[in-house]
């Protein structure tokens, strides 16, 4: 084991991972990302804390990861690398390690464009891929990103994301490829729809053996709505939902969808348990968090590990 | 070369309005070539100037010069004997001239009349795209010519992000993904296996990071 991490001993075991994810509040109150988390305890092995996500700003990803570790649920600590530079991520870094934080996800993070701060500067100083290369050098080599030693480094678990249905498309299995050579440990993707170009993507990792280097957890976010379907379908850049997704959903009556799409993401995840190289799902249940254990259960994926 | 775009009228109208005698200066260089503040445009602003002046009832006093290169303090000393009669000077130039001014004639205020934008090429006539932040460690010999800092929204250096759409920027569809365009030309140069190469953490202090820059050349310092 290379850490402590609860999210390495689940995948270390060979069971099948379950991650979740919980967005802090854009405002002071600790109960509200307790309560978010509650309903997840017993129903995954670690909850993802997102770092100002779509570039708005919330209560930062370590204070809330914290805010988790004392009731005793795993957070996985998010970092985006627009917002701060090297220095500032590895302060963080030590700073949620010593409170017990021990798995991270490395991300590059949405442009400013996207969120309620366009005018804020862009920091960029190191690209997720770089910041990987760094959390794993404070942790195998005991040394700070420039190079200095660390007094007691932190020993994070590393993640990050992967993204199957960006373009260009035959560049995907080498940018993993990319974040593996980096030493990365697990990957969390992007939300799958197109079950067929996931496999498409899996087979070339296959083919490489990087699911033998890099745990896969694949990224499930089950539809409340058509309107969602067409939505994630038209709005968001890099997401890739079929036509029969959204002709699914929209076959159903209005009150009968959110059950439609929780029906989708379990036989999503029956699939996905077939593939070769996924080793757990990483759901992510966008302010609908309570029906995360419900999608657990469904699909078969309790009881969750003691370890 | 430097881009330049010119600033609203009403706010240069609102640096001169309180004096009377203005010194308008263009430059024959940068600004001169993405049409913003050469000789042409200078004449134009004055005329502008002017008339606006005037219908407010009052008579604008505006010289005009287009200097050479008002970055060199060789041509911005020929300013030396009009700034005497000028109460302010207007500078058309990038923010190089701007300041070669205000470092010239310090006892006349200076105000520019163009934002200076960025280090660009021309795409087509009237187009102008931002190529190179000065970064001052170019990586273009790696990346298939296309610089990942200038043109990568996130400036990544280990692209492509998963905002990469059609060969498009998730922030807008009119910009390119520069690790699309990297991505075919390492392609077309048979050079594809470079993209898994990583590329280290930047070093920044020849960029602006390290502080105000300076190229001190001894062979030709005087």
């Amino acid at each position: 084991m290379k850490t402590e991490s609860r999210l390495e001993k689940v995948l270390a075991s060979g069971a099948l991972a379950v991650t979740s994810e919980c967005g802090p509040p854009r405002g002071v109150v600790p109960d509200k990302v307790k309560e978010k988390a509650e309903l997840l305890r017993g129903y995954v092995d670690a909850v993802n804390v997102t770092d100002n996500q779509t570039a708005m700003v919330r209560m930062s990803s370590w204070a809330a990861s914290i805010l988790l570790k004392q009731i005793g649920i795993d957070p996985v600590f998010q970092m985006v690398t627009r917002d701060r530079n090297r220095l500032a991520m590895q302060a963080d870094i030590i700073g949620a390690y010593s409170h017990g934080v021990n798995t991270m996800l490395c991300l590059s993070g949405d442009h400013p464009h996207f969120g309620d701060h366009p005018m804020a500067a862009n920091v960029y100083d190191l690209d997720s891929v770089q910041l990987i290369q760094a959390v794993v050098k404070m942790r195998d080599e005991g040394k700070f990103q420039g190079g200095k030693d660390i007094d007691h480094p932190p020993k994070m678990f590393v993640g990050a994301a992967a993204n199957p249905f960006a373009d260009p498309f035959e560049l995907r299995v080498m940018r993993l490829a990319k974040k593996v050579r980096a030493g990365v440990d697990f990957i969390q993707t992007q939300c799958i729809y197109n079950l067929d170009k996931f496999a498409r993507w899996m087979d070339g990792v296959c083919e490489r053996g990087l699911h033998e280097k890099v745990h896969i957890l694949a990224g499930i976010t089950p539809m409340k709505s058509a309107g969602m379907a067409r939505y994630m379908k038209n709005r968001v850049p890099g997401m890739d939902v079929p036509d029969d997704i959204v002709k699914r959903m929209e076959g159903v009556p209005k009150e009968k969808q959110p059950e439609e799409g929780i029906k989708i993401a379990v036989e999503s995840i029956e699939r996905l348990k077939e593939m070769e190289g996924v080793h757990g799902f990483h759901i992510m249940a966008i302010e609908w968090e309570e029906k995360v254990p419900e999608i657990v259960e469904k699909a078969g994926l309790l009881p969750r590990p003691e370890i | 070369m430097i881009t330049a775009v010119r600033k609203p009228m009403e706010e240069i109208i609102a640096c001169v309005a309180p004096y009377d005698r203005i010194l308008l200066v263009g430059c024959n260089e940068c600004v001169s070539v993405c049409s913003v503040g050469g000789r042409k445009e200078v004449a134009l602003l004055a005329s502008a100037l002017q008339m606006h002046f005037l219908k407010q009832g009052k008579t604008m006093d505006i010289k005009e010069i287009t200097l050479e290169r008002q970055c060199d303090p060789e041509y911005v000393e020929e300013l030396v004997n009009l700034t005497d009669g000028a109460d302010a000077i207007l500078s058309m130039a990038c923010g190089c001239g701007v300041q070669t001014i205000a470092g010239r004639y310090r006892e006349k205020p200076v105000f520019p009349a163009v934002n200076t934008t960025f280090m660009g090429a021309s795409e087509r006539q009237g187009v102008w795209s931002e190529r190179c932040q000065g970064c001052g460690d170019c990586v273009l010999g790696i990346t298939g010519g296309i610089c990942p800092i200038a043109r990568c929204s996130k400036r990544l250096m280990n692209g492509p992000c998963g905002g990469s759409s059609n060969g498009k920027c998730e922030i807008d569809p009119n910009i390119d993904c520069a690790w699309q365009l990297i991505w075919d030309r390492l392609k077309a140069l048979g050079l594809e296996r470079r993209i898994e190469d990583i590329m280290e953490a930047k070093d920044w202090r020849t960029s602006r990071d390290g502080g105000p820059r300076k190229i001190v050349r001894e062979d030709l310092a005087s």
